[in-house]
């Protein structure tokens, strides 16, 4: 994966495969701190003990087209690559809550991409589950609530091309508001 | 600044539109791209948003972009499917944003299979 972004996208679809209908997506860059943090919660199927400690291992998946599982393993490695760390929370029936750390100013951290992207492509996918975007720059931040966003629309389909091109543009113009030097 | 209001009038004109997208419509042509890991890691995600994009800018009601997990052959990706009614499922590989673009005009608008993308073409 070139961007972190994508590790997110990838991320996310095992949320939804889980079956969630409500996935929290918090992107957190905090300078003072040094921290790039990124969680991504859901309350879909959860996991027993036993997958839950060796989920991140490349060789475990619950698809069934092939023996390897490579998304949490990937990103993994990419924020350890840089002195930080991915761990993982879960419950069987109850949820899922992925917790990843970056140190936020290594050479080997990539960039974050474009999360305007990754947050349009997982919307436009998944119509029947909510979605809730947090993204703070230190300290300023960025909501993008589908559920608010659905009540705007009513009965027209958040998925519609028209619906989703402006959505690229609004989270794009969102975020580049927050990185703004104060 | 855009702001939700602007959602509103969106939603608004839409609403006007006749014939809204509908995936059970028995004459929708569906693009389905692949967004596991694999499709992910070698570029799916732009492919996925210059078909949305573009979609939406030709305003083709009768054409939904869905999105699947692995199709299989990982080597290919980004991998796409056209399903047109009636017709035979094409599978193009090694998509690009420059490649799905063409596809829409040529394949989706004209009805010519852009041959030189699809898996055929590669394993000959």
């Amino acid at each position: 994966m070139l961007e972190i972004s994508l590790h997110v996208l990838d991320i996310v679809n095992n949320s939804v495969k889980a079956g969630a209908d409500l996935i929290g997506i918090t992107i957190c860059e905090d300078k003072q701190q040094n921290l790039l943090s990124i969680d991504i919660t859901d309350n879909g199927c959860g996991m027993d003990e036993a997958f839950l400690r060796s989920v991140t291992d490349p060789f475990k998946t619950t698809r069934t087209t092939r023996k390897v599982g490579m998304g949490l393993s990937l990103f993994k490695s990419a924020a350890e690559a840089t002195g930080g760390s991915l761990s993982i929370a879960s419950e069987k029936g109850k949820g899922t809550s992925v917790h990843v750390r970056f140190v936020y100013d290594h050479i080997d951290r990539q960039p974050l991409g474009d999360m305007a992207q990754t947050i349009t492509t997982v919307l436009s996918g998944n119509p029947s589950i909510d979605f809730l975007y947090r993204h703070t720059v230190d300290g300023k931040e960025f909501l993008l609530d589908t559920h608010e966003i659905r009540q705007i629309l009513g009965d027209v389909e958040l998925s519609q091309p028209e619906i989703i091109v402006w959505l690229v543009d609004y989270i794009t113009e969102g975020l580049q508001e927050i990185s703004q030097s104060a | 600044m855009k702001s939700l209001a602007e959602l509103e009038a969106i939603k608004n004109r839409m609403k006007n539109q006749v014939g809204m997208r509908k995936d059970d419509d028995t004459n929708t042509t569906r693009i389905v791209v692949g967004m596991a890991t694999c499709g992910i890691a070698a570029g799916a995600r732009p492919v996925l948003n210059a078909l949305v994009e573009e979609v939406g800018k030709r305003n083709l009601a009768h054409v939904t972009v869905a999105q699947t997990g692995c199709i299989g052959m990982c080597k290919f990706e980004p991998i796409i499917e056209v399903m047109a009614p009636g017709k035979e499922k094409v599978t193009y590989i090694k998509m690009t944003p420059e490649k799905a673009i063409k596809v829409i005009s040529e394949h989706i608008v004209n009805g010519r299979v852009c041959n030189e993308f699809t898996i055929g073409a590669e394993q000959e």
